[in-house]
């Protein structure tokens, strides 16, 4: 199998998804001659023209509720906001719009939308271009929201967000980008509401997200040397969730700690963790279930602070210590 | 651009549907009936009929708030309408939206709106997608003064003729968004004055003289269908009623909602008919009782009809 990006998956999914279904298209910003402000579109122009890669003016709030409106007359749209700080002036159109319109209308309409967005940190772009809203569209039902850590999975979920009938919100985190895995060249999808195991172990389970499964690997290997057998499960999509795995999971090792990089009140660790306690795994348990998470602050410039604002592999590794030495 | 006597007749009927609709949704909700709130339309129908009566059956509209004028013109069935209001299982949205969301898309009418401003931005993709699908359709987005403020507004109206699509938009200048009065602000000429500077074909209206209207919005259709791109039309008008049920009228005076029902567009186009020999007397009499008569029958069945099971909430959040 070939190597590629986690940038060229995204790239390779929408071209062939584009290419096999006329109903698909781009809108956003920048998408068409710039290739999108991290390249992800780029040479989709030229393949499709500007009938299939529309590129807007500065307009989230217009150019997601064209998505919106194009999708709720059969277009499968994909909408570019260009940085997920800015899904703030899209959120009408997503939250009270797009989510709603097939409950509210009594089944009437679909609305296959995706709308992908940039979202993290350290990248030095500061307050306004590096934060983490994944929990405020988990908590809109009819929404589903899709975090993919790796290329092969970003291919597989991507391509299973367009074909599915409802609004995805595709969260690709910018580390990642140019991170590389193997990735078929074929079309395949993963389905949506289905975590993964990205390492098996018997001590304890770090539940990641995005960005910080890349981390939580390493630290594994590090606990590892350690003699700590950590496990690390990937949700991949946070709306539908996965409750299966992560609590047969938790069973297994008895031990939790979760791990993402948005603001830890309010985030969707809250939900994780409840949603172990609500389960049979809480009988398993052999020790608090721990967070670690974004800290209480916006994402500051200085390069020593923003990666101070967010989980890195050592504060992993000491948290995971930390759990493994716990009891109840 | 005269009007046959069938079309009198039907656009006649369906001011009167409308009408009716109206009034009865109010003693509905009077006589503890329906819950929550409605937004009436009492004194807009020439816009609303005036307007849809310009598309074929397999155009769309997509509406405001204050949609029931619309669904209405638009050849809604009146009992699933009723049923809708009602909350009930067989209405339209099976009770899940109620009066601010009915929609009715196998016959076009993509739904209307409890966000103000909420349908001008899908509107423009609701045209790109018919560009796309090379359907030679149009659409018809409807919203009011209120929205003309919004950001939603401009920003679509900027992308509407970027990507020129075949959509009219249509403002329904009532005067009023919920309190704040229009003229405050601006005027029916200057929300078509944005129009223009956009780069759309604009214009207004009389707003309650439907043959004014029609006139005036079959130009925007029939540029959109022949691929000229968007329009803008604003119909000046007036709300009988209150915004919603909560409204006192602390911001308007008796005397003014007075000088405006002398304004009627139901007397004027009933007068217009009249006179133009499209009607009789007793025709348009007739029309006018059958108009209550089927929503009286209407409410019959609405109230008959069975609520949705609790058991249910939770279905047709997701597409399967």
């Amino acid at each position: 199998m070939r190597e590629i990006t986690y940038l060229e998956a995204v790239r390779e999914a929408m071209t062939q998804e584009m290419e096999r279904d006329s109903r698909v298209f781009l809108i956003g910003e920048d998408i068409g001659e710039y290739g999108g402000a991290f390249q992800v579109s780029y040479g989709m122009l030229e393949k499709f023209g500007h009938e299939r890669i529309l590129d807007t003016p500065i307009t989230e709030l217009g150019l997601t509720g064209a998505a919106t409106g194009a999708a709720l007359i059969g277009m499968r749209p994909i909408a570019e906001i260009m940085f997920m700080d800015f899904t703030t002036l899209a959120s009408e159109q997503l939250v009270n719009q797009a989510a709603k319109l097939r409950f509210m209308f009594g089944g009437q309409s679909t609305v296959p939308l995706v709308l992908r967005t940039p979202a993290g940190s350290g990248t030095g772009a500061a307050e306004h271009h590096s934060q983490s809203f994944e929990n405020w569209f988990v908590h809109v039902p009819g929404l589903k929201v899709v975090m993919p850590s790796t290329p092969y999975d970003v291919k597989g979920l991507l391509i299973s967000s367009i074909r599915d009938d409802n609004p995805v919100v595709f969260i690709e985190h910018k580390l990642l980008y140019k991170t590389k895995g193997d990735v078929p060249e074929e079309m395949y999808e993963i389905p949506l509401g289905k975590a993964d195991i990205k390492r098996e172990g018997k001590d304890l389970t770090i539940i990641a997200t995005a960005i910080m499964v890349k981390k939580s690997l390493e630290a594994a290997e590090v606990l590892a040397g350690e003699g700590i057998d950590v496990e690390v499960v990937d949700p991949r999509t946070l709306r539908p969730l996965d409750t299966e795995t992560i609590v047969n999971s938790v069973k297994k090792t008895g031990k939790v700690l979760i791990v993402h990089e948005a603001v830890k009140t309010g985030g969707f660790g809250g939900e994780l963790a409840a949603v172990i306690a609500e389960s049979e795994a809480f009988g398993y348990l052999e020790a608090p279930i721990l967070r670690l998470a974004g800290r209480e602050v916006p994402i500051p410039y200085n390069r020593e602070l923003e990666a101070a604002a967010v989980p890195q592999v050592d504060d992993i590794v000491a948290k995971a210590r930390e759990l493994a030495t716990l009891k109840v | 651009m005269t009007l046959t006597k069938e079309q009198a007749a039907e656009y006649l009927l369906q001011m009167y549907q409308i009408r009716a609709f109206e009034e009865q949704a109010e003693k509905s909700y009077m006589a503890g009936k329906i819950h929550g709130t409605m937004h009436l339309s009492i004194g807009q129908e020439a816009s609303a009929v005036g307007s849809i009566s310009t598309l074929e059956p397999s155009d769309y509209i997509i509406g405001h708030h204050r949609g029931h004028g619309l669904t209405i013109a638009k050849g809604a069935d009146l009992n699933l309408m009723m049923a809708e209001f009602y909350g009930k299982e067989n209405g339209y949205c099976r009770g899940r939206g109620g009066s601010m969301h009915i929609a009715d898309v196998k016959g076009g009418n993509l739904g209307a709106n409890g966000v103000v401003g909420g349908g001008i931005p899908m509107a423009v993709g609701i045209g790109i997608g018919l560009k796309m699908k090379a359907e030679n359709r149009v659409l018809l987005s409807f919203f009011g003064d209120g929205a003309a403020s919004t950001g939603a507004f401009h920003e679509s109206m900027i992308l509407a003729v970027l990507f020129q699509v075949p959509v009219v938009f249509i403002c329904e200048n009532n005067q009023y968004a919920m309190s704040f009065a229009a003229h405050d602000w601006t005027t029916s000429k200057k929300i078509a004055a944005h129009g223009e500077l956009y780069g759309l074909s604009s214009t207004s209206t009389d707003g309650n003289d439907l043959i004014q209207v029609r006139e005036a919005v079959q130009k925007g259709v029939d540029l959109a269908r022949s691929g000229g791109g968007p329009s803008l039309v604003v119909n000046d008008t007036y709300r009988w009623r209150g915004h919603s049920k909560s409204d006192r009228n602390r911001y308007r005076t008796n005397e003014e909602i007075e000088e405006w029902k002398k304004k009627d567009p139901i007397g004027r186009f009933h007068d217009y008919c009249l006179k133009n020999k499209l009607l009789t007397e007793k025709k348009a009499e007739e029309i006018e009782d059958k108009a209550y008569a089927e929503i009286e029958a209407a409410r019959v069945f609405a109230e008959a009809s069975p609520d949705p099971k609790v058991e249910a909430l939770e279905e047709g959040v997701y597409a399967p």
